[in-house]
């Protein structure tokens, strides 16, 4: 494309954006809404995937072993606990050293500082390498002969993998829907400005234009509708999580859960709001200018 | 040169309006096509432009097979063609001057070659002074020559005029066919509907007379035949 031609596609879309203020302002209104739900169904995502993987790293089993088994003997468990699938590491830890991680928790209780280890059993601290299938190893250690109990607070991990497929599927759902949607809005509002232009179209088609160069101005505007709906959403998407983040670090209950800071991820999610502004502004134009074009 | 060889055009609700024509102009012609209404002239001209096409029959224009013509070919083919329409269709919101350079611009012309040709073919149907002047601001005859200056503004080898004068006095239409015989002489040719039998037997050019989807004359010197109606 010539450099002139540019100037001049550049100029006709610009200018056919302003000649309908009112539809132009709804366009780019609805690919702002549009892509600030779909950010934040996203970024929820994101950060409950982010908790479960913190979760998986800090989150334990601990298995207890039988009390018939001596030390030489629960030691010796820890090769076939390791070797159970989807168990990152197990940690033996013996009667004496939970005792004395029990006393280190209270060292003001006197009760509690000449208590016997061997009221306790060894144990060993499991930590599992995929959260989702936490349920499965447990009952596989459970089976380890020589393992008697086994602790896990599986409603914790079940709860986070709840949110996180919830969210995939919300988001996915309406970022669909909104999609179609902006598709929609931005092709009729493109429609508008062809059939204010088809005496030129006409003309331009009498006269030997291709389709093409026809197209290009179209295709200008649909672009600029989703580059600013992309920019203005991007703006808010940021005021909002960076609002929600410091809601949640105020919070006393919320303040345990981590949220990823905005400026880890800005790049990602401004690539990701400027392709989709860009797919649903030029998605958009090329639906509405289509029947214009048919020779 | 154009070639109509033995076609024929219905349109989808039956209408036939072209019945086995077959003429041929030559380049640098001057025609004149004449006929009652719904003779199939109009039916012609959209057959000339590509924007129906033939039932039957092969047409070629200027080097392009217009019977077998892809979409593709489609846009070459016009910019070989400059169509002038009775209602003029100008853009109102742009000058004669944009109006102009739209058009070329279309067809992928450079800044430098839009500033070169426009004063050059405004002068040639006299209207220089009036480049950047509105179309309503023109009386009905200065607004056909701006069309005819589009027509001519990308250099087509062939001008074709649907009824330019139905919309002008007796005056203005002999002063704009004037301009057009002006614009043949220059090596482009012309082909002209009307049905204004005094401009016909005026210019003394080749006239076909065409009536109900047939070709019922081919003459030079003025029309020849049943009446022409409007």
């Amino acid at each position: 494309m010539a450099k002139h031609d540019f100037q001049y596609f550049a100029h006709e879309g610009l200018s056919n954006m302003f000649s309908h203020g009112f539809m132009s302002f709804a366009a780019v209104g609805i690919t702002v809404a549009c892509l600030l739900i779909m950010g934040t169904f996203t970024l929820v995502a994101l950060n409950a995937n982010q908790l479960l993987r913190d979760l998986e790293q800090e989150n334990e089993i601990l298995a207890y072993v039988d009390d018939s088994y001596d030390g030489t003997q629960a030691r010796a468990l820890q090769k076939k606990l390791q070797s159970i699938p989807n168990v990152a590491s197990a940690t033996f830890i013996s009667k004496e050293e939970a005792m004395e991680t029990f006393k280190a928790q209270y060292p003001d209780e006197t009760l509690f500082q000449d208590l016997d280890p061997e009221i306790l059993r060894d144990r060993y601290a499991i930590k599992i390498a995929d959260l989702r299938q936490q349920k499965q190893t447990v009952e596989q250690v459970r089976a380890v002969e020589g393992v008697a109990k086994v602790n896990a607070y599986e409603e914790i991990a079940g709860g986070f993998i709840t949110v996180r497929n919830v969210a995939t599927v919300v988001c996915v759902a309406l970022i669909a829907i909104l999609f179609v949607v902006s598709v929609f809005i931005i092709s009729n509002t493109i429609k508008l400005t062809t059939f204010d232009r088809r005496e030129e179209i006409a003309i331009m088609r009498m006269v030997g234009a291709t389709n093409g160069f026809i197209r290009w101005p179209f295709v200008y505007e649909g672009f600029l509708f989703g580059i600013l709906g992309a920019a203005v959403a991007f703006l808010l998407q940021w005021g909002l999580y960076e609002a929600v983040a410091q809601g949640v670090a105020n919070n006393d209950t919320l303040q345990l859960i981590s949220v990823i800071p905005f400026t880890e991820m800005w790049i990602p999610v401004a690539v990701s709001f400027a392709a989709a502004g860009v797919i649903i502004g030029v998605g958009g134009s090329l639906s509405a200018i289509r029947k214009f074009l048919q020779v | 040169m154009i070639r109509l060889k033995d076609v024929e055009m219905e349109y989808d609700n039956g209408t036939k309006a072209i019945r086995g024509i077959s003429l041929t102009i030559e380049d640098g012609e001057f025609v004149f096509l004449v006929g009652p209404s719904g003779s199939g002239k109009s039916t012609i001209i959209k057959l000339l432009t590509g924007e129906v096409e033939p039932c039957a029959g092969r047409i070629m224009i200027n080097g392009f097979s217009v019977s077998n013509i892809s979409d593709r070919q489609i846009p070459l083919m016009r910019r070989t063609l400059g169509v002038i329409f009775q209602d003029f269709r100008l853009i109102e919101k742009k000058t004669v001057y944009d109006n102009l350079a739209f058009v070329m611009r279309a067809v992928g012309a450079a800044p430098k070659q839009i500033r070169e040709r426009i004063p050059y073919v405004l002068d040639l149907v006299g209207l220089a002074d009036k480049a950047d002047s509105y179309p309503t601001e023109l009386s009905g005859g200065e607004q056909q020559r701006v069309a005819i200056a589009r027509a001519l503004v990308n250099n087509p080898d062939t001008i074709i005029a649907d009824e330019p004068t139905g919309n002008l006095d007796p005056e203005r239409s002999l002063e704009l066919m004037g301009l057009l015989v002006r614009i043949n002489e220059l090596g482009t040719t012309v082909v002209v509907v009307t049905h204004e039998k005094d401009l016909v037997d005026h210019f003394g050019k080749r006239v076909i007379t065409i009536d109900s989807g047939h070709v019922i004359n081919d003459s030079v010197g003025g029309y020849v035949g049943g009446h022409i109606h409007g």
